[in-house]
């Protein structure tokens, strides 16, 4: 099979680039030291350690897994135009989608293993700190099932500016600009115009789809449903209310298929 | 079946034509160098042969398949102009990856690997490579699975003499075994007795098809002719043959190709006073030359 192939291939590109190295060390830094941390205030006030650490360990993954999804994709097509394999490997016998889903497979083994890394210590270092009973793994599943569906997103994106702009220079530059806009420019939007609006109609009827139309946020409200959190309080719960578990995880699997589907219908206009 | 069938093939970018009417075909075995000034459109024209440009009209058929299906890309071999591999990869990781693409077994890319002379560098990154050890990579590739077709853009840019020596041992092999060899080139000299075939095209326009020989007669390029004297003699010997004296001691005439026997006749009858006599026909750089300017004025 081609797309396995393909696959094989990047997956080598990866580890050889230290993409993979620089994907696992991030995650596993980040989340050992939240970890750490975050257990230490809870004590004996009875919440599930677990939940405690997921939760500081979501607000970091909102970041963290978007950027390295971007840096793994803004390569995979600008690179291989300028280097001219491109035009090559569409000489053989072997489809654009084909092409594509191979490295997109191949990204998101990368980012599945670097995720999976930093939960796992996450486990290892709270059951080793408080002991397997009374745990609940679901928070961390659901953390780890969440942020693949958040990476694939901008993976799918990644692979668009890539098919876009065609020089890997300018796909990193654009990629950045991506990235703030989701994860910060766009929060800090809604944050003042729920300011300005002063808990008016805007608050409670247009906020919360907007706020569950950005990935990163659908990510958020599904990995911390009834944590009061600090970054847009009033918003947060009410978005939770309206829009609900089920918008949220609509939100969330539909990024990444529109996104793949974006990428896939720039990438057919590239010429090799 | 024919290998290649280019059909008043038209590429238009726009209003610019860079490719104007040409037809060609390619039979199996058959080796054809495709010669043109930068922008004549030879890379356009292989790019729409492996389906990656679309025509503005004519047609193309490859081994009777369209341009860029699955058949005819199975078949069809191409080394691009001046590919770079990614540099973090070994070269066998590499061949071994194009083999797994059209499903040809790994072994196939080893024994390719050897072929074209890398078997002790296969393991090392393409980065460490040289230019050359780069180009032979993409001729490993290109090699792949028996192609009943070979396009081969600019394939020996970057390669010393000796390892074009190889390179063109390997494509008449190649064209021995039945493959259709199409490839473009500037180093014109080294095409001379390694094609079977000479296309010329001038700004989009294929101004000549035929082999050496054929071309050489229809352009009737004189034959130069150096005859070597001593300095007290060239004078005299520029006189009685009507040539001119150039450097003190040779005289240069020339001929065309039915004159040359008596032209010959008439030197050596000059008996002593000749010290050597060299015979230089038209190389293939004096009728490219004469093909794609002289229809460039017509046009």
């Amino acid at each position: 099979m081609a797309i396995f192939s393909v696959a094989r291939l990047e997956l080598l590109i990866a580890r050889r680039n230290m993409w993979v190295a620089t994907s696992v060390v991030m995650m596993s830094l980040f989340t050992v030291v939240l970890t750490l941390a975050g257990g230490a205030p809870t004590g004996t006030l009875g919440v599930d350690p677990l939940t405690v650490a997921a939760t500081s360990i979501t607000t970091l993954s909102v970041y963290l897994v978007p950027l390295i999804g971007l840096l793994l994709s803004f390569d995979a097509i600008a690179g291989e135009a300028e280097r001219g394999t491109l035009a090559l490997s569409l000489s053989y016998p072997v489809s654009r989608a084909e092409i594509l889903f191979g490295k997109f497979l191949a990204h998101f083994c990368v980012l599945a293993f670097a995720i999976a890394v930093g939960l796992g210590l996450t486990a290892a270092l709270t059951v080793w700190q408080h002991g397997m009973s009374d745990l609940s793994f679901y928070p961390l599943v659901r953390l780890f099932l969440t942020s693949l569906a958040l990476g694939s997103t901008f993976l799918g994106m990644g692979y668009t500016v890539s098919s876009m702009v065609r020089q890997p220079g300018v796909a990193s530059g654009v990629v950045i600009v991506i990235w703030l806009v989701c994860v910060v420019l766009y929060d800090l939007g809604l944050l003042g115009a729920l300011v300005a609006d002063g808990g008016g109609s805007f608050t409670k009827t247009v906020f919360p789809w907007l706020l569950v139309a950005n990935p990163a946020d659908a990510f958020r409200l599904l990995n911390m449903p009834d944590v009061s959190v600090a970054l847009l309080t009033s918003g947060l719960s009410a978005a939770g209310s309206v829009s609900g578990a089920a918008g949220q995880l609509t939100s969330l699997l539909g990024w990444p298929v529109f996104t793949l589907l974006l990428a896939w219908m720039a990438f057919r206009r590239v010429e090799a | 079946m024919t290998a290649l069938v280019i059909e008043n093939v038209v590429k238009k970018y726009g209003a610019l034509e860079t490719v104007c009417g040409v037809s060609l075909k390619i039979e199996a075995g058959q080796r054809v160098a495709l010669l043109g000034h930068n922008g004549a459109g030879k890379t356009t024209l292989i790019r729409m042969v492996l389906g990656l440009t679309p025509l503005t009209s004519g047609s193309i058929e490859v081994l009777g398949a369209a341009p860029g299906s699955r058949k005819a890309r199975s078949s069809t071999g191409f080394l691009p102009e001046s590919v770079a591999f990614h540099g973090s990869l070994t070269g066998r990781e590499q061949l071994r990856h194009f083999a797994r693409l059209k499903s040809v077994a790994l072994r196939v890319a080893d024994d390719l690997l050897e072929r074209v002379g890398l078997a002790e560098a296969a393991d090392r990154k393409i980065r460490t490579y040289s230019k050359g050890m780069r180009q032979r990579i993409g001729l490993a590739q290109a090699l792949l699975g028996q192609p009943k077709l070979a396009l081969l853009d600019e394939p020996t840019s970057g390669l010393d003499p000796i390892a074009r020596h190889e390179f063109y041992d390997i494509v008449e092999d190649l064209s021995q075994s039945g493959t259709a060899v199409l490839l473009s080139s500037h180093a014109l000299t080294e095409l001379e007795t390694r094609t079977d075939r000479i296309a010329i095209l001038s700004k989009g326009r294929l101004v000549a098809d035929a082999d050496l020989a054929t071309l050489r007669q229809s352009a009737r390029l004189p034959i130069r002719v150096n005859v070597k004297t001593t300095e007290e003699t060239a004078g005299r010997v520029a006189a009685e043959l009507g040539g001119t004296r150039i450097n003190g001691r040779s005289v240069e005439l020339t001929c065309q190709q039915d004159e040359k026997v008596a032209m010959l006749g008439q030197i050596t009858a000059l008996g002593q006073v000749i010290k050597d006599v060299d015979l230089t026909p038209a190389s293939l750089e004096d009728l490219y030359r004469h093909y794609s300017v002289a229809k460039r004025e017509d046009l």
